[in-house]
C-alpha cells in the first residue's frame, strides 16, 4: 500500500465505544442486516458539512469520548455533537468547526458533559472497504468498519492527505437537553391500546433506563398494556416502539433487530431519536403524538433547515 | 388484506392473522411485485411470516402515494402460488454431541432419538422469515409430534451451525450466539458468509429440507464439533 492510503490517524487511546459510521446500510434486511449508520445523524451531517464531505462520508461516532488520536498525515477534521473537551497538542479547540492538523499533532477528546456521542468527520472520509455498500459499524452481526469491530489502540484510520484551505464553522451549535419529548406516528398495533392506555403513554414521564444502547432504549415510567401479548414476528421499522408484557417502552434505535414479535404503538419520528440518543440514563421522556402528514413536513424543514443553514467561511488564524 | 402506518416513511402490510404457506406465498408475490411498482422510491422491504413491512424515501414520495400504489399493484393478486421458491437440502449431523438437547427433547416427546430425527427430515419446511441476526431463517413448521419449547433460561453461547427446534420452528444457527432453542444437530453449510455469493443459501419463500449425515461426512464438509 502507499502513504496516501495506510496512514491517516495512528489511534493512541480508542475511547470506550468509538465506531466507524456512514449513513447507514440500506437494502439489506431481507437477509437480516440492520442499517447502522449514525445515532445522531444531525450532528453526523454537520461534521461532513463543516469538511466540505459529502453526506455520506464515513465519520468517527465517539460515545462518551475520551478518544486520542496521533495524526500521520496533514488533513482538516472537525468535531460535532456531544460537548467534550477537545485539544490539539494540549491547546483547546471549538467543536463544530474545521481544523487544521498536521504531521505529529495529538488530537484529545476528553469526556462528554452534554450529550453522549460525538462525531469527527475528516476531509474526504476514511479509506475503508465498504461491506454492503456502507462502511458502517454493526458490531452485534461484525459488519462494517475494521472487522466488524470498535476502533482498538494502536489501530489506524487511513485517510487520503488534504490542502483544504476553506474553514468553516458553525455559528449556533445545537444543545443537548437531559429531558426530551419525542414525536411519535401512530401505528402498528396502536389500537390494540385503549384510550386509556394511550393516554397513559402520552401523558406519563418515562425514565431512560441503563439497558440503551445502539440497539434499543429501554425506558421505565408508567406501565401500558395492549389488549394483545405478542404477534407474529413482523419487519421492525426505525424508532418503533416495542411494549413487552412488563409494560415498559423500548424505542428502537439504528441497530434494532430487524424482524420481533412484541406489539408496538408507533413509532418516534427520526430526528427525535438524534435527542434520544443524546440522552444516556437516568434523563426524562415524554412522548406527543403527532400525525403522518404532520411528521412529513416536519422532516421536509429538518432537511431544508441543514440545506439552507450556511456554514460560515472562516480564515485560518487558527491552527 | 390490510395497511397500517409504522413510521415516518413505513407502512406495514397484513395478509392473514396466522403463518401458513398460502398467506407466506401472498408475502412473497406483493415483495415482488411492490419492488418492481416502488422501485423509484423504495428503501427496503421486510417479508415476514404474514406481513411485509415497506420502508420508502418521504423525501421522494409521501404515505398516500405509497399506499395508493399497494392497493392498485396487489388488487388483482389476492392468491399467489404457494411454490415459488427453489428447494436447498442442508446435511445435518444429528447426535447427542452436536445437539445438546436430542435425547430430553426425545424423551419430553416420548420418542426415541431415531424417531425424532427421522420425523425432523420428513417434513419440508417453508423459509418464513429471515431476522433476529443476519442469516437466521425461521423454518417451518415442525411436526407437532416433535415441537417443544424455548429454554427456561437460554443458552449464552450456542454454536455456529446448531440445527434447533423452538415451538413448531426450527432453524440452522448462522453464527454463534446466544440462544434458547432446542438444539438437536449440527449442519456444517454457512447459513451466512459475507465472503460468499449469495450471501445466504435461502431466502424466504424457499423451500429447505433436512438430510442427515454421519459423523465423518460432517467432518469431511467443514463441520466442527
Amino acid at each position: 500500500m502507499n502513504e496516501s492510503t495506510s496512514l491517516g490517524f495512528r489511534v493512541i487511546n480508542p475511547g470506550m465505544l468509538t465506531l466507524i459510521q456512514d449513513l447507514g446500510r440500506f437494502g439489506c434486511h431481507s437477509i437480516g442486516l440492520t442499517i447502522g449508520g449514525p445515532l445522531d445523524s444531525s450532528a453526523f451531517k454537520w461534521a461532513n458539512k463543516l469538511c466540505a464531505n459529502a453526506d455520506n462520508t464515513s465519520c468517527l461516532e465517539i460515545t462518551f469520548g475520551g478518544l486520542e488520536l496521533e495524526v500521520q498525515l496533514d488533513t482538516t477534521f472537525c468535531v460535532t455533537g456531544a460537548k467534550l473537551p477537545l485539544t490539539i497538542n494540549g491547546q483547546t479547540k471549538p467543536q463544530w468547526q474545521s481544523l487544521s492538523v498536521y504531521k505529529g499533532d495529538i488530537v484529545k477528546l476528553g469526556f462528554v458533559s452534554e450529550g453522549m456521542h460525538a462525531y469527527l468527520a475528516v476531509a474526504g472520509g476514511f479509506n475503508i472497504k465498504p461491506t454492503f455498500n456502507s462502511v458502517s459499524t454493526v458490531v452485534r452481526e461484525g459488519v462494517g468498519g475494521f472487522d466488524g469491530g470498535k476502533i482498538l489502540q494502536g489501530q489506524v484510520l487511513p485517510y487520503t492527505t488534504s490542502n483544504t484551505a476553506h474553514h468553516n464553522k458553525l455559528n449556533k451549535p445545537p444543545t443537548y437537553d437531559t429531558a426530551v419529548s419525542l414525536r411519535v406516528i401512530l401505528g402498528y398495533q396502536h389500537e390494540a391500546f385503549s384510550q386509556v392506555q394511550k393516554g397513559i403513554f402520552f401523558s406519563g414521564k418515562y425514565s431512560v433506563s441503563q439497558s440503551c444502547d445502539r440497539m434499543g432504549y429501554r425506558l421505565n415510567g408508567p406501565k401500558t398494556k395492549p389488549s394483545i401479548d405478542g404477534i407474529l414476528s413482523e419487519g421492525i421499522c426505525l424508532g418503533a416502539i416495542q411494549v413487552p408484557a412488563d409494560g415498559q417502552p423500548i424505542v428502537l434505535m439504528n441497530d434494532r433487530q430487524t424482524i420481533g414479535g412484541y406489539p408496538k404503538i408507533g413509532s418516534v419520528l427520526s430526528i427525535d431519536l438524534a435527542k434520544l440518543a443524546q440522552c444516556g440514563p437516568g434523563a426524562t421522556v415524554t412522548f406527543e403524538e403527532i400525525s403522518i402528514e404532520q411528521a412529513h413536513n416536519i422532516l421536509h424543514i429538518e432537511m431544508a433547515l441543514i440545506e439552507l443553514n450556511p456554514v460560515e467561511p472562516i480564515e485560518l488564524l487558527l491552527n | 388484506m390490510k395497511i397500517e402506518l409504522a413510521g415516518e416513511n413505513s407502512l406495514i402490510i397484513y395478509f392473514g392473522d396466522s403463518a401458513s404457506p398460502e398467506v407466506s406465498a401472498q408475502v412473497q408475490q406483493a415483495s415482488m411485485l411492490l419492488q418492481d411498482a416502488l422501485a423509484d422510491v423504495l428503501i427496503d422491504v421486510v417479508p415476514s411470516y404474514a406481513s411485509l413491512l415497506v420502508i420508502y424515501d418521504a423525501f421522494l414520495t409521501d404515505n398516500f402515494h405509497v399506499q395508493a400504489t399497494i392497493k392498485r399493484t396487489l388488487s388483482n393478486n389476492s392468491t399467489a402460488d404457494v411454490t415459488t421458491g427453489k428447494v436447498v437440502t442442508l446435511p445435518v449431523y444429528y447426535s447427542s454431541e452436536s445437539g445438546a438437547d436430542l435425547e430430553r427433547l426425545a424423551e419430553l416427546a416420548n420418542l426415541s432419538v431415531d424417531e425424532v430425527i427421522e420425523i425432523h427430515q420428513k417434513t419440508e419446511y417453508r423459509v418464513y422469515a429471515i431476522g433476529f441476526a443476519p442469516g437466521f431463517a425461521y423454518l417451518g413448521e415442525v411436526d407437532a409430534r416433535i415441537a417443544a419449547p424455548r429454554l427456561t433460561t437460554p443458552r449464552l453461547k450456542v454454536p455456529r451451525g446448531a440445527v434447533a427446534i423452538a415451538d413448531k420452528q426450527t432453524a440452522v444457527y448462522p453464527a454463534e450466539s446466544p440462544g434458547g432453542w432446542n438444539i438437536i444437530g449440527s449442519c456444517p453449510v454457512r447459513m451466512f458468509d459475507l465472503m460468499a455469493t449469495p450471501t445466504m443459501p435461502v431466502v424466504v419463500g424457499d423451500t429447505v429440507k433436512f438430510k442427515a449425515i454421519t459423523r465423518d461426512e460432517f467432518i469431511a464438509l467443514g463441520g466442527k464439533l
